[in-house]
């Protein structure tokens, strides 16, 4: 099943008393446990359909399912709770809650989840450790480089299991090292735990390690490129 | 991690901001405690002086408050030791009574005849060791002022006067009245001459005493029969009763003398049985039990039971004024409260939008934004409230220890300034609890806000 459909997507923005078309006829399939990077030029739309992939946002005509569920249809307290249990979030700027640590970073999407308190504590420690951060479990996010923040984000976004990760020009604020490892390090979390990533991102280091790679001009889709058919057989 | 350990954290990040709006909340509530505590030991003040004075109810004739304060031949209780007995016995009332003692209220005309002056006066006839044992109810610890009557062991034509009545008296300089500006003398025809039977009846009574008695008065009354009578009276001491209209006029004589003096050779009678309680707290059910005895033991009595509230509206009303100047200066307070502390929640949703967005991304409903900042409002509510009791509970110790005095309208002395918070709990607890509600209040428009923002947009917030 794919964890992401989307049937003849639109969604238009109003600035002052001005129509803007983002997205116009969109059909696009996720494939599952890949990486999918979305990318084309400033203002082609790729952040608009990522929020619509992450339920973040709502399109003005078409279809979004997402994890086999027609999420337009939902409440906005059943949307949060979907996204909760259904959906992780890396963003550019890593956006952790600058007053908790390390750890309670992850754990925060554990507590909306309602998860026992032992296995929150597993699941946080454990997956601090496959980030690298073990050590850095107390540090707020003001005594973390910008690559350690970003692991704690990507650990935040996988905490609650989701089937799908989205994110937002992850390497965007980092240098070409740290973004290559954090790259790395999401493939890895991809490949471990059988999620999907979509990423929007102008990054060559990114699009280079795409499996497939959708491209969108003008609001629609110029070109998708399913670069990794061996990986089409996985579960 | 919990909300409230997040709320918390959030208040500490802009450490300046979250200080300033406690102060704000802190000297406000402390305001409001100070001036709460200083109008509740007036109005403490203001009872216990009545209640000494008056009791807490008096057994009146029905219609001598409204119609007969200037008439107690009319108006008076023939048979009031009966009626003591009887409510001194009583099961129901014995626990809750300090004193109940019989009062003859009647006003004359006294005159140093000597000196060719005279001045209305509103005398009290009362039973002297039962008065100054009402005097000394002091319920509430409050500072007073209140003095024992000097006619214990006196004759029964002793009497003492206030010193504004001395002063019209000219009987400054024989009682040693301090502070008591002899006045000129008028002329011989400056006012009328007493009339003849008056000044026969004086010299009647002044041939009866020793010479040259220089505290010697007279006081002329109308008699039960409507005739004039007079009495020579000793006046044995001039004592300040603070309120100068109460001063100019007042006089306190053996309850014998009085009834003497009104009923002569008939039937003694008085104007009121005061009735003091242990409590005021007791008031309403020792008055339900009295109403009880006049409807059933002492039902052929025209009688009514009176509060000490409707015997003095001015307790009533100085109680309202001071509620009035309370209610205001917390509305004042509540007011800079709610502007002081929305503005600061309006701030911090301001600056954390992108962190809200990020919250809602991440599967937050919005309830649970709302209960975060409703909770970082509560926080501020709580601590400042804290810290206002503290802060006013301190002053408060200041100010008492202080040696300040002030002196109320209409007095002539001054009262210490004392503020009564500690003990006062209905106050401490409601302006804390009103202070907090406050501060919820006004972090309820920025919470909702917040909640409400929309995600995508909140992300892109710089």
């Amino acid at each position: 099943m794919h964890p992401v459909v989307l049937k003849q997507v639109g969604k238009t923005y109003r600035l002052d008393s001005v129509r803007v078309l983002a997205l116009s006829d969109i059909n696009l399939e996720i494939r599952a446990n890949r990486f999918t990077v979305i990318s084309g030029p400033s203002g082609s739309g790729k952040t608009t359909l990522l929020n619509l992939i992450g339920c973040i946002d709502r399109p003005d005509q078409g279809e979004v399912i997402v994890a086999g569920q027609d999420v337009q249809r939902m409440s906005d307290d059943a949307l949060s709770d979907f996204r909760a249990h259904h959906l992780g979030f890396v963003f550019q700027n890593f956006n952790l809650l600058q007053v908790l640590t390390a750890y309670e970073n992850v754990e925060y999407p554990l507590l909306l989840t309602n998860m026992p308190a032992e296995q929150r504590r597993r699941r946080v420690l454990d997956l601090l450790d496959a980030v690298g951060l073990s050590d850095r479990a107390q540090s707020r996010p003001g005594q973390l480089s910008g690559g350690q923040r970003q692991r704690v984000a990507i650990a935040r976004a996988l905490a609650p299991a989701p089937q799908l990760v989205l994110a937002d020009e992850p390497t965007a604020n980092l240098d070409s090292e740290t973004g290559a490892s954090i790259i790395a390090l999401m493939r890895t979390m991809q490949r471990e735990r059988q999620v999907s990533f979509v990423f929007s991102s102008h990054d060559p280091q990114v699009q280079a390690e795409a499996d497939d790679a959708v491209f969108l001009r003008d609001g629609r889709i110029a070109s998708v490129e399913r670069r990794s058919e061996a990986a089409e057989a996985a579960p | 991690m919990r909300t409230l350990s997040l709320a918390l954290r959030n208040l500490l990040r802009n450490r300046r901001r979250s200080v300033v709006t406690l102060l704000a909340m802190m000297v406000g509530l402390s305001a409001a405690l100070i001036f709460g505590g200083y109008s509740g030991n007036s109005i403490y003040a203001l009872q216990t002086g009545y209640v000494q004075m008056h009791g807490h109810l008096q057994i009146q004739r029905q219609g001598y408050f409204l119609y007969g304060s200037g008439n107690p031949a009319a108006y008076g209780i023939a048979d009031y030791q009966r009626i003591i007995d009887i409510v001194k016995r009583d099961e129901v009332l014995a626990p809750m009574l300090t004193v109940v003692t019989p009062k003859l209220q009647l006003g004359g005309i006294a005159g140093n005849f000597a000196a060719g002056v005279s001045t209305n006066v509103l005398a009290s006839g009362i039973v002297v060791d039962e008065q100054n044992a009402m005097r000394k109810w002091d319920d509430y610890g409050s500072m007073s002022y209140s003095f024992a009557f000097p006619l214990t062991g006196t004759d029964q034509d002793a009497v003492v006067i206030g010193t504004g009545v001395a002063r019209k008296l000219q009987l400054c300089e024989p009682l040693k009245v301090a502070n008591c500006r002899p006045i000129p003398k008028p002329s011989a025809d400056a006012g009328a001459q007493a009339p003849d039977d008056i000044q026969a009846l004086s010299a009647l009574e002044a041939s009866e005493l020793p010479a040259a008695n220089q505290t010697r008065i007279e006081m002329l009354a109308a008699n039960v029969h409507g005739a004039p009578n007079v009495v020579g009276l000793n006046v044995v001491k001039a004592q300040n009763w603070g309120f100068k209209e109460f001063d100019d006029t007042v006089m306190v004589m053996h309850l014998a003398q009085a009834q003497r003096l009104i009923f002569g050779g008939a039937q003694a009678q008085v104007t009121a049985i005061q009735i003091q309680l242990r409590h005021t707290e007791q008031m309403a059910s020792a008055k339900a039990r009295l109403d009880q005895l006049l409807a059933t033991t002492l039902k052929s009595e025209p009688l009514e039971i009176l509060d000490f509230e409707t015997l003095t509206p001015i307790y009533g009303q100085s109680v309202g004024f001071f509620h009035s100047v309370f209610g205001f200066i917390a509305t004042l307070i509540g007011a800079i409260v709610l502007f002081t502390v929305g503005n600061t929640m309006s701030m911090a949703v301001v600056e954390r939008t992108t962190e809200i967005g990020t919250l809602r991304a991440i599967g937050q409903r919005r309830s649970g934004i709302r209960r975060l900042f409703m909770l970082e409002g509560l926080l501020l509510g709580v601590i400042g409230a804290a810290l206002g009791v503290l802060t006013g509970l301190l002053l408060a110790n200041l100010i008492n220890h202080s040696g300040l005095t002030w002196t109320p309208p209409g007095y002539v002395y001054a009262y210490p300034l004392r503020v009564r918070i500690w003990g006062d709990w209905g106050l401490i607890v409601e302006s804390a609890a009103g202070l907090v509600v406050v501060a919820v209040v006004s972090a309820w428009w920025p919470a909702n806000r917040a909640s409400k923002l929309i995600i995508v947009e909140a992300l892109r917030h710089v």
